[in-house]
């Protein structure tokens, strides 16, 4: 297997052969090349979903109110009901020990913010310090709001990188005053939110100064909770659908608004978004898994024909060569080893090729579906292995069977 | 050198079987050079490859050289091609993708001979053979006679014992016909057993011996009086 002689007598018979090499190394590179890439859109995918997700706390319930659908104890449908203090204060009270992050939100769309010359529209949220968390957002300079800005009905703003860019560009933010709605508001911290721009295109402020701000009373927009961790998911989402519910009942009782009615209050909790998104992961997962494993077969069938054609077309050559001293082992290995080089070659250069074409365009994708497309290295490395093998298979029984027929019978192949 | 005793064979054609050799007695001592003649269907090419090794006889005894030839498994017939015979072919037979060198070198590859002394070996034969100019030609820029030339040499590179040739000029005009001959005879004259079958008269009387053969039996085997295939070349 390693000796000079045979080595050479193979690159001999490769370099006077060039088309045949050329289809064999072809069909294994191309199979391995859409495998990787295959795989790794697989990846980009459920990279993209993950981080569709990560854009709040995942196990974030949130709840805001609508229009009531149903008359119920003598009130007509169509009311509208109002969340306030109290609501979020009630719903405090009672679940004190077990929520971990709280706040109640009054939120204003398309308000109009400007820094001296520069200005935008924004949506600005009056929120409680725990919000920070609520949203899934890392300060990159200053702090959050705290319980002090709250008490004191503070004028302090935090700001999206998003509108950081536009107004401050890239000078300094921190301490600087920007106007809100005709109201001067000082800036104390910028953050980032893996949700992207989208999330980044806030302004949040204390939540007793938006409300005074805004002529709001005490009334809320929406409530934000999230609760204490648990050990494992499937608890997490047992006591999350239990606290989803209690809370849901709470207050279509406290608004006298009809149980069945599914307008009036509405709850989002993203634990159970969660369980559908590991699922279609899941489902994601398997279906290109499904698909590799197909272009595998498919790959492995391509080699085998190529091997059949070749040993068959080399039939005649197989006869001269015994005719004049060839033992038949020495047939079977040079045809092996020609095609487990060929093989292994092209199925490295497929694979090289395709993670070199991942590093380039991978980074370049820009889209919420598909994220940093990636693919395990050790999944592709043993797919050629398999490739490889197949293919040395598949070459040799037509190999051993044209070793081993009387030269004169391989000699009339024509 | 070559010994054979009621050697039969038959080939089955579908649901019949065709009775090609019926009980052939021969003898070949060495250095003999000897034609086996015969119509088609006579049965003498396939006695030529059962002396070949490269088919087997149904029934008889063969012996090459002191040694019986028979149930060999390829490993074994493989040996012995090598090591005893040489064989060169009607259609050529050489290989398309390699040049003329290593066409001939490739016996010798099987010989387990090193690279340098295989294309120093090659080269010689390539050169009694009058090719020595052509070595780094394909096949198929070769012309008929100097295909069958390379052959020759193929056949003489493993230094054979006995030099086995199918019809070697049944694709050649009979200029170079002749031409080929008198390169066999002048192996012959170095020592080298040869067996030719042809079917062609000019060139069995070229030989020492012409063995008749005829539906499967020897009809007639007799010494003649060698032509060399020289004096009619120059007529």
């Amino acid at each position: 297997m390693f000796s000079l002689e045979r080595w050479q007598e193979i690159f001999e018979t490769i370099r006077k052969n060039k088309l045949r090499t050329f289809l064999t190394g072809l069909s294994v590179g191309s199979g391995i090349f859409i495998l990787v890439i295959l795989l790794a859109i697989g990846q980009g995918m459920q990279n993209g979903i993950a981080s569709e997700f990560e854009q709040d706390a995942t196990n974030r319930i949130s709840v805001w109110t609508g229009v009531t659908s149903e008359s119920y104890k003598g009130l007509n449908p169509g009311r509208r009901i109002q969340l306030d203090n109290s609501d979020y204060a009630f719903a405090e009270a009672k679940n004190l020990d077990k929520l971990e992050y709280k706040s109640g939100v009054y939120s204003r769309w398309g308000q109009l913010t400007s820094y001296k010359t520069e200005n935008g529209s924004y949506r600005v949220e009056g929120v409680l310090g725990d919000y920070q968390f609520l949203e899934n957002a890392t300060l990159t300079a200053g702090r959050y709001i705290n319980q002090n800005d709250i008490d004191d009905f503070k004028k302090m703003a935090v700001i999206g990188q998003r509108v950081y860019q536009d107004l401050f560009k890239k000078g300094n933010a921190i301490g600087e005053y920007i106007e809100v709605s005709g109201v001067k508001f000082k800036v104390v911290g910028i953050y980032t939110d893996p949700g992207g721009e989208r999330e980044e295109n806030r302004i949040f402020i204390p939540l007793s100064t938006a409300q005074r701000v805004f002529n709001a009373g005490d009334k809320l927009r929406s409530m934000a909770f999230t609760l204490e961790k648990q050990d494992n998911f499937l608890d997490a989402l047992a006591a999350s659908e239990a606290f989803t519910a209690q809370l849901e009942a709470d207050l279509k009782a406290k608004h006298i608004i009809s149980p069945t009615d599914e307008r009036a209050v509405r709850i989002n909790n993203s634990l159970e978004n969660a369980k559908r998104f590991y699922d279609l992961m899941f489902m994601i997962r398997w279906f290109f898994w499904g698909v590799g494993i197909c272009t595998i077969i498919a790959g492995i069938v391509g080699v085998s024909n190529i091997m059949l054609i070749i040993v068959k077309e080399r039939t005649k050559e197989i006869g001269i060569r015994k005719a004049i001293g060839a033992q038949p082992i020495s047939i079977i290995g040079m045809i092996l080893h020609e095609s487990i080089f060929v093989t292994a070659i092209a199925g490295f250069l497929g694979l090289v090729f395709s993670l070199f074409l991942l590093e380039i365009v991978g980074p370049l994708i820009e889209t919420d579906y598909i994220k940093n497309p990636s693919v395990d290295f050790q999944v592709a490395f043993t797919t050629v292995i398999i490739l490889v093998i197949a293919g040395a298979l598949a070459g040799f029984f037509p190999a051993y069977r044209a070793a081993s027929i009387k030269p004169i019978e391989a000699l009339r192949d024509e | 050198m070559i010994e054979i005793k009621d050697l039969h064979k038959s080939y089955k054609m579908g649901a019949n079987s065709l009775h090609v050799l019926k009980g052939i007695n021969f003898e070949v001592a060495d250095g003999e050079m000897v034609a086996i003649m015969g119509s088609s269907g006579s049965g003498k090419s396939t006695l030529l490859n059962i002396l070949g090794i490269l088919d087997e006889a149904d029934k008889g005894t063969y012996h090459l050289d002191g040694k019986i030839i028979e149930n060999l498994n390829e490993k074994v017939a493989a040996q012995y091609r090598s090591k005893f015979l040489g064989f060169v072919f009607q259609s050529f037979n050489l290989i398309s993708y390699k040049n003329a060198l290593d066409n001939v070198a490739m016996p010798l590859y099987y010989q387990g001979v090193k690279r340098q002394i295989r294309t120093e070996k090659a080269m010689h034969y390539l050169e009694k053979v009058g090719l020595a100019d052509w070595a780094e030609h394909l096949p198929n820029e070769l012309s008929g006679g100097q295909k069958q030339r390379v052959a020759i040499a193929r056949a003489l590179a493993s230094n054979p014992k006995v030099l086995l040739a199918d019809e070697p000029t049944g694709a050649l005009d009979s200029t170079t016909s002749y031409e080929v001959m008198e390169l066999i005879q002048e192996i012959n004259d170095e020592g080298k057993t040869i067996l030719i079958v042809t079917h062609e008269d000019d060139i069995a009387h070229m030989c020492k011996r012409i063995v008749n053969l005829r539906d499967g039996v020897i009809i007639n085997d007799s010494t003649v009086e060698q032509v060399r295939a020289k004096s009619i070349e120059n007529v």
